[in-house]
């Protein structure tokens, strides 16, 4: 098992470097640079401000400097918030975005999942297809539309929820996590109804049958753990992919999160503001795909006993 | 009274084509301390029959339409769902053909022995537990205190089996229905599960529905023998009667279908196509490991137009023999001369050119035809891949292979999933001979197919053996079926060859204590000698 683990995170070292790589160099490729701005900045002083951000030094160096920066954990000054750290810029965001993204999942794992193994108990019936309709309009539905829409119905026209920030009045998490979590909890229903319904089509589900177990703990006992494997698989990536996609939603609802300075960061060329969240973000992606392999692999005793053995 | 009395059953299904009647009006006993056997081809009704019983068939599709089925005087076809399940795992059981994919692969079979005893009796599960180790002792599973927590697939088939049926019996039941429980396994196996089933009906005194395709298999159980053929009840009997005076031609069909008699031995002498010298193939060597020797230093040859059938069980090495043949495995040592070019040693187009000159057939026609695509194209692919008809003359070559098989011409265009187990090994054979090959390994190409559909591909691989000129290995686990096509027999255990000779010997004067168990396996050998 550890051999294992250990053996997936040498494997992630060359893609992080990769993605270090490619990140550090596209935006340097982009035109214009920290310190161009529509003022006409004094020669003297631009040059004092790249020199402090060791900008006129040529780019292998750079490249280099940065490196070592990086293995020491260090992730360098912003550009853009002068004396702030992009270290603790992204400890700054990194709650509530994070928190955002735990929630936005356990919505998608709660209303998905359920929704996903109702519909495969009666496949092909309104208890199937009704499900499946709505997760439909779930996964074609982007946050930037679905977000305002729950806003103008549950905050400005019934007025049950707040409609913006987050933990300052009781609620306010609720719409941004629904908005967030809706399209991975489509995604999630489709999964666990195609993992059910390939497992209650397995003999051993009539052996359980035969046994004359109930139909729910046929359900409860002898399906789910095989149907919800896929399910599974998908967690890290999913909440990987929320972290990294929450930059919408936080928008919308005010959020001081992490998705913001992202995107913030890319609009005033903050270089290592954006290579310091992409490294961040890679890193947990990366992860997390691994935490829920570990996981599938583990509710699978086949592929335990594999694991175990290497 | 009889314990089970199933009175004009007939259960039908509604398709897109309309309504078909699986089970026709059919009416039989099954009584205490008896095994009654319900024996047809796939597709005879025979499983339909029983599962409607139980309420395990899913409905719609199917429907029981008429009939009654008392089981110590209630009728089960008039109980409710939540009535059935309290009998259902109770009084009765059921064990099915694949313990493969009957077990639930996620949970140890401990927890899936005692569920029954649990949720039916109410006992404790420290209890139950006690309860299947002492199941898991008396089926035969060494050692059960070690192994009632693993998995399934820690399990070899026959020992899987054994932890079905001790599931089956934890709640003590008092039918017991068996649908195919020999059909997934070795002859050896086989025999020991049917001697197992025996004694622990007798033991309970219990009454058992034994299902299965092939009457040889309950040749030595069954007290009553029903016949099933498309729905309908043709015959019904004792053992005796339906062994010595069956009068039905359909389960005259079945009796024939039994493989019998060995293939009269060529007095020919013909140069030998292949010389096989101390072939060894290993698995799995390196990092201090043991290497698995599968094939482990074996030598033999085979004579043009000579068939050769390969025997042993599973793990005994016969599949990776003709694997290593064809170099579908890495060999490990020793040398395969081909016609005198040593296989083992050609690369690339060389390669490319001698596997035209040599087939496989394989085991499973589910599985090694692509789904997608049309006979058409699976028998073309191959003879316009190797050159051997052009794109104009192709279309005849199709035909003419399909013409040599049996199939009908009008199938040309369908896919698999449209024919039964046996056209499908046919279509597989049509592939297998469309590069005319000199050479063909068959691996296991009748284990998945009904006796009588069986005998029929043994019959078809005999004649285009000898139209073609075939030289062929025919690997079986089943040495009544490789007694019947092969001209000379060797008997693998472990890797290594233990013993040789033409069918009419190993059958008569088998020298050693292995060969001498194996035809000790074979099902009703008492009716075939």
């Amino acid at each position: 098992m550890w051999r294992f683990i250990g053996g997936r995170l040498l494997q992630a070292i060359p893609v992080i470097l990769a993605v270090i790589t490619v990140t550090f160099f596209l935006v340097r490729v982009a035109p214009g640079g920290p310190f161009d701005s529509e003022k006409a900045v004094i020669p003297e002083v631009k040059a004092a401000l790249e020199a402090q951000y060791r900008l006129d030094l040529p780019l292998g160096q750079q490249y280099l400097a940065y490196l070592r920066d990086l293995a020491a954990g260090e992730l360098g000054p912003s550009f853009k918030y002068p004396g702030r750290s992009v270290n603790e810029l992204i400890a700054a965001g990194l709650p509530a975005t994070a928190e955002l993204g735990a929630y936005a999942l356990l919505v998608a794992v709660l209303l998905g999942g359920l929704a996903g193994v109702i519909a495969s108990l009666k496949p092909n019936s309104a208890q199937d297809y009704i499900p499946m309709s709505v997760a439909m309009i779930g996964i074609c539905m982007p946050t930037f539309l679905l977000g305002p829409l729950l806003v103008l119905v549950f905050g400005i026209h019934l007025e049950w929820l707040p409609v913006s920030g987050w933990g300052d009045i009781p609620g306010d998490k609720l719409l941004p996590s629904l908005t967030l979590g809706a399209a991975y909890a489509a995604y999630i229903a489709r999964l666990g109804r195609a993992g059910m319904l390939e497992v209650m089509s397995q003999d051993y589900i009539r052996t359980a049958r035969a046994k004359g177990l109930p139909e729910w703990q046929v359900v409860t006992r002898h399906a789910l753990r095989g149907g919800l494997i896929p399910v599974v698989a998908f967690l890290g990536p999913a909440f990987a992919g929320l972290l990294a996609g929450s930059f919408v939603v936080e928008t919308i609802f005010q959020i001081p999160g992490l998705g913001r300075f992202y995107v913030q960061a890319a609009f005033n060329r903050d270089y290592t503001m954006i290579l310091g969240t992409t490294v961040f973000l890679s890193t947990l992606i990366v992860l997390f795909n691994l935490l829920s392999d570990i996981l599938a692999a583990w509710l699978n005793p086949r592929l335990r006993a594999q694991y175990g053995e290497a | 009274m009889a314990l089970l009395s199933v009175r004009d059953l007939q259960v039908d299904f509604t398709t897109r084509n309309g309504r078909v009647t699986a089970v026709n009006r059919i009416s039989f006993d099954v009584e205490s301390g008896k095994i009654t056997a319900i024996i047809g081809e796939s597709g005879s009704g025979k499983s339909v029959c029983c599962y409607s019983l139980l309420g395990l068939l899913p409905t719609p599709p199917a429907s029981v339409e008429h009939g009654t089925a008392h089981f110590e005087g209630r009728d089960l076809l008039a109980m409710s769902e939540a009535q059935l399940r309290e009998i259902r795992g109770r009084d009765i059981a059921m064990i099915f053909q694949d313990p493969m994919t009957c077990l639930n692969p996620y949970m140890t079979i401990g927890e899936q022995l005692i569920e029954p005893l649990v949720y039916h009796r109410k006992v404790s599960k420290a209890a139950a537990r006690e309860r299947a180790l002492e199941l898991l002792g008396e089926v035969g599973l060494r050692d059960p205190a070690a192994t009632i927590d693993q998995y399934p697939h820690q399990f070899s088939g026959g020992m899987r089996q054994r932890v079905m049926i001790a599931m089956a019996l934890i709640n003590e039941p008092k039918l017991l229905i068996a649908d195919e429980p020999t059909t997934a396994l070795d002859v050896t196996i086989q025999a020991q599960i049917l001697a197992l089933v025996a004694e622990l009906q007798r033991k309970r005194n219990i009454g058992v529905i034994f299902i299965s395709h092939d009457l040889s298999v309950v040749a030595d159980i069954a007290d009553e023998i029903v016949v099933m053929e498309k729905g309908h009840l043709v015959e019904r009997g004792d053992r005796a009667a339906i062994f010595e005076r069956a009068e039905h031609p359909y389960t005259r069909k079945l009796l024939d279908a039994i493989p019998a008699g060995s293939k009269a031995p060529s007095s020919e002498v013909r140069d030998d196509l292949i010389t096989v010298n101390h072939l060894c193939t290993w698995f799995g060597q390196g990092r201090g490991r043991e290497p698995l020797r599968a094939v482990d230093d074996v030598s033999f040859t085979i004579q043009r137009g000579e068939v050769l059938g390969l025997v042993g069980e599973s793990g005994s090495g016969k599949s990776t023999i003709g694997r290593s043949l064809l170099r579908l495995v890495p060999v490990t040592s020793g040398e395969v001369l081909f016609d005198g070019t040593d296989v083992t040693a050609l690369e690339g187009v060389a390669l490319k050119q001698m596997r035209r000159r040599m087939q496989m057939i394989f085991q499973d026609p589910y599985a090694s035809l692509n789904p997608r695509m049309s006979v058409y194209d699976t028998l073309a692919e191959p003879l316009l891949l190797h050159g051997i008809e052009s794109r104009k003359t192709v279309e005849q070559g199709v035909l003419k292979l399909m013409d040599d098989v049996g199939l009908a011409r009008a199938f040309v265009r369908k896919y698999p999933h449209e024919f039964s187990g046996g056209q499908r090994q046919r279509i597989a054979i049509g592939r297998a001979l469309a590069t005319r090959p000199e050479f063909v390994v068959a691996d296991e190409p009748v284990s998945a197919l009904d006796v009588t559909i069986q005998a029929q591909i043994l019959e078809l691989m005999l004649e285009l053996g000898r139209e073609y000129g075939l030289t062929m290995l025919f690997v079986s686990h089943d040495l009544a079926v490789v007694r019947h096509i092969a001209d000379r027999i060797l008997v693998l255990f472990k890797g290594k060859v233990v013993e040789q000779g033409t069918g009419e010997t190993l059958f008569e004067r088998p020298q050693q204590e292995y060969t001498r168990q194996l035809l000790q396996s074979i099902p009703g050998r008492a009716l075939l000698a």
